[in-house]
Parts: C-alpha cells; structure tokens; sequence
C-alpha cells in the first residue's frame, strides 16, 4: 500500500527490541535514508526493509513472539522484504539454530545451520582483517562478538565470506543477507549499503 | 596495524565494549545458583550475574562479602547460553584474575562485595575480559573508564528495593555529561580538573555528548515501572539484582521487567506487565539506612 501512496521508499525499519540497534539506525540514516525503529507489528507494516541488529537471540526470539511480531515478520520474509540481520539477526534469519536455549525459535528464511555462541565465551570474541569478493578492495574489518557460525549452508543460500579456517561467516539469498560480525560498530558500511540497494531495488519494482 | 587477513586479535578496546553494545535494552538479573539462572534466561534476562548472596542478603546477614566459589559460577556458566558476568571485590586483581580463568564473560568489580583495597581500584586493561563498575558521578565513572571499565553501571543502593538513588546517580551522570555539551572548550580544562578525570575524555564527551561506554542503571530497581523509569532517564538497560528473586514469583516479575524495558516508553504495556506479578521485594528506605551500611559509599 506504501508502494501505491509514493513511487518512493517507504521508511527502513531497525528491529529495536534488544540490542544495538541505535547503530543501525545511524549507518542507515547516513544514507539519508527514513528510518523508523520496530517494536509492534504497526510498525513492521510501514518499512520497506529492516535489519534485525546484534543482541540476545533467545531475548529477541521471545519478546517478538510475545508481542505478535514473529508471525508477520515471517510473513514479510516470506513475502520478498530485504531483511539484513547481523550476529543476533543472523541466528533470528537462520532457518535451523544449534545450541539454542530450550524452546528458542527464529524467524527463518535463510536456508542455512547457525551454531549460537561458535567461537565460545566473551574471552574469545575478536576482531579480523576479511576478504569479502563481492564487496572488493579494500579488506572487511570484523567485529565478532561472541559470534555465531554458519555451520551448514542449504542450496539456496551463497556463501559471501569464510574465515581463512574455512568457517562461513556471512551469507545471502535473494533478499536476505546476514553476517555473525557487526559492520555497524567500524566505520565500513558496504554490507548496509548493500541492503539498503536491495532495499530501493525492491521498493521500485514492486 | 597490520595488514594481514590472518591476523587476528582478542581483548581489544572495541570487542570489551562491544558486548555491552549487545546487551542494550536488556535485563541483568543477579542469581545465586543454576536453577536462578535458567529462570533468568528464560524470562529474558540478556545476561546473568552469577553471585553467592543477593545485595538484600549480604545487607542483612553482614560480613565480609567476596567472589562467588568457582563451582558456583562454573554451575550457573553451564546452566545457561546468555553471558554469565560475576563479581570481585573493588581492587582485588586476584579474584579477578581468576574471574577471568573460569572464562567469565564481564567481571563486576562491584561495591556490593567488601573492597579489597580502599585506594586502587584494579588495573582492569590488564585483562581481556571485560569489565564493569559502578558510578555515582561522572568523575567516577571517567576514573573508572580510564582504568580500563568497558561498560560503567550507576550504583544505586543495591539490596534495598528503593529506587531513589539509582534515579539519582543516573540523573547527576548524565546531567553533568549535558553540563559538559553546553561549555565552551576552554573551560573543559577546568572541568576535567573538577571531575577528576583526564582532559582527552571530557573533551571526547563533550563533543559527543555521551559516555564512551554503555551506561546501565542499578541498585534497588524492584518494579517493571523502576526498570521503565530508568530506560526513560537515558540509562541503556538495567542490571536487577535482589528485585526477581526476593519477590513473590520471580519468574513472572523477571518476565514483567523485560517487557517493561523493552516498551519503556508505552504506560500501557507497563500497566499490562505490572499486574498479578504478586509481592515485590520487601525494602528498605535508603533514608533509614546509617551511612556505613550505605555500599554506594564503596569506590570513589
């Protein structure tokens, strides 16, 4: 219906249940894009995109279900809504979660295996130089913190980075891009600048 | 630097802050014991911390208050996925340093535990787990900062179920951060003087008008309207620590303060999630307390 009202966007949505997703909404904004944060489905209704941010999994999983946002949200994804999530977002896209809490679920959409927490507890949380092909020069610097991994990737998701130990750490499928580090905490935002293209490419057409 | 894509390094200044980024907008819910900390972890707590008495405990029982046995914490580290954070004594690097071996992932170098050294606080950049610690002011938390803290918490009075003080340290810190935006820069030389704290960190705040590290509330928040109070204030999410579990039913209380902090903007989801949630913790009226009782007195 936001397509009907303007040939424009419609505003960017930052899922702002949990997490850093203040940060999210500054990268977008400094695209001069109109970003509006998501709590409730109204909200969820109105974007043209939206990332899910960094934070707890198993807090974000159960406040949006509990706030009827889970369902819609599915529907959305389903339905072709660019969706970038990043460490917590990405476990919330991936369609299957290892080492979840008891009854924890995602929203789904990327056909992939994500393993919460990979590299272990807070002391292992690092930063790393990394080749990423289809964003070029210069190198990608990575923020994880205790980080998932994508332990398995389906037939429908492509693979758009690995650490140099062969673990697959960001991914994408039509519509749908996630990575386990945080571009949102450097000053490289060409993973958000990407979205936010699938974001107008899809906005126009449709 | 380096520019190798092999390379790789742990403990630095971004990843330490970087978890507290991850836990805004959350709950940190103090446990004694695993079962404690899978109630916490389901009803949303962002992280644990894992401690032997509560604050309401370690007030009323007295003594000396120190780190939590390793079985505990390594229990409680098993019992849940969430961060575990637990505590050490204000100067005591020791129980820090073994903190850090039990592969915490934040140490509390807390007021609520008896101080270990009543001068120095810990060198915390020796570590590569990070820290947090408390404040009453912004000089505090500047010093703190300096120290090494990723992540500073106002104090509060912990154990006591009254929230006048939590409202009162996260008003002055962030009262006097708006002090600093509205000065000219050459009476942040001063400034810094006053605060007690180094000259680059006041004028980086005054420039951006926020601490460099995320700022949690705590100590006597016992209600989803406290938890909710605090988020309006500007805090970025809130530690509970006797609040859940000397209450009627923890589980629906630490429930209530989740969703009262999330929509801590929205009275009505905070009517909602105030309902039915049975007795709050007892209390005691800081008023009442003789200033030696008083823990955020501790660390300076």
């Amino acid at each position: 219906m936001a397509g009907n009202a303007s040939r424009g966007v419609g505003p960017v949505g930052v899922l702002a249940l949990q997490g850093d997703f203040r940060e999210h909404a500054r990268v977008l904004s400094s695209f001069g894009a109109d970003v509006i944060t998501v709590r409730r489905p109204s909200e969820l209704a109105l974007v043209s995109g939206l990332v899910i941010p960094g934070g707890e999994s198993s807090v974000i999983d159960k406040l949006s279900r509990m706030f009827g946002l889970a369902e819609p949200l599915k529907a959305a994804i389903a339905a072709g809504l660019p969706v970038y999530g990043t460490c917590a977002g990405l476990i919330m896209l991936a369609d299957t979660v290892r080492d979840a809490i008891a009854g924890q679920q995602s929203f789904g959409g990327l056909d992939i295996v994500v393993r919460r927490n990979a590299f272990g507890n807070q002391r292992e949380s690092f930063e790393v130089d990394l080749d990423v092909p289809e964003l070029g020069d210069p190198a990608v610097h990575a923020v994880f913190i205790r980080a998932p991994v994508v332990e398995e990737v389906g037939e429908r998701a492509s693979i758009l980075a690995a650490l140099d130990d062969g673990r697959v750490i960001a991914v994408e499928q039509g519509n749908l891009l996630g990575t386990s580090f945080h571009p949102e905490m450097t000053d490289d935002y060409r993973f958000h600048r990407r979205f936010y293209n699938r974001v107008l490419a899809t906005a126009f057409h449709s | 630097m380096t520019d190798s894509s092999t390379s790789s390094s742990v403990g630095s200044n971004r990843v330490k802050r970087g978890l507290a980024e991850m836990l805004k907008g959350g709950v940190i819910m103090d446990v004694v014991n695993a079962d404690q900390a899978r109630i916490a972890e389901d009803a949303g707590a962002v992280a644990v911390m894992a401690l032997e008495r509560v604050p309401a405990d370690i007030r009323s029982q007295g003594g000396v208050a120190r780190m939590s046995d390793p079985d505990l914490i390594e229990g409680i580290q098993k019992a849940v996925s969430i961060p575990v954070m637990a505590k050490a004594r204000i100067g005591h690097f020791v129980e820090a340093q073994i903190l850090q071996a039990l592969d915490v992932d934040y140490i509390d170098e807390s007021e609520v535990l008896s101080p270990a050294d009543y001068v120095n606080h810990i060198d915390k950049w020796n570590y590569t787990v990070p820290f947090v610690c408390g404040a009453t002011n912004l000089g505090e938390a500047l010093r703190r900062i300096n120290e090494g803290a990723a992540m500073i918490r106002s104090k509060g009075e912990a154990g006591t179920g009254d929230v006048s003080e939590a409202t009162k340290h996260i008003r002055k810190i962030l009262g006097e951060i708006r002090a600093l935006s509205a000065m000219a820069p050459d009476e942040l030389y001063v400034a810094a003087k006053e605060l007690q704290a180094p000259y680059d960190v006041v004028a980086e705040i005054a420039q951006t008008g926020k601490l460099p590290v995320v700022l949690f509330t705590a100590g006597g928040v016992a209600t989803p309207a406290d938890a909710a109070m605090m988020m309006q204030l500007g805090a970025d999410g809130v530690f509970v620590g006797s609040g859940v579990f000397k209450s009627g039913d923890p589980a629906a209380r630490a429930a209530a303060i989740v969703k009262a902090t999330t929509f801590y903007d929205d009275p009505k989801v905070i009517a909602e999630a105030s309902r039915g949630l049975g007795e709050a913790m007892v209390g005691i009226n800081v008023s009442d307390l003789p200033a030696p009782h008083r823990l955020s007195e501790r660390g300076w």
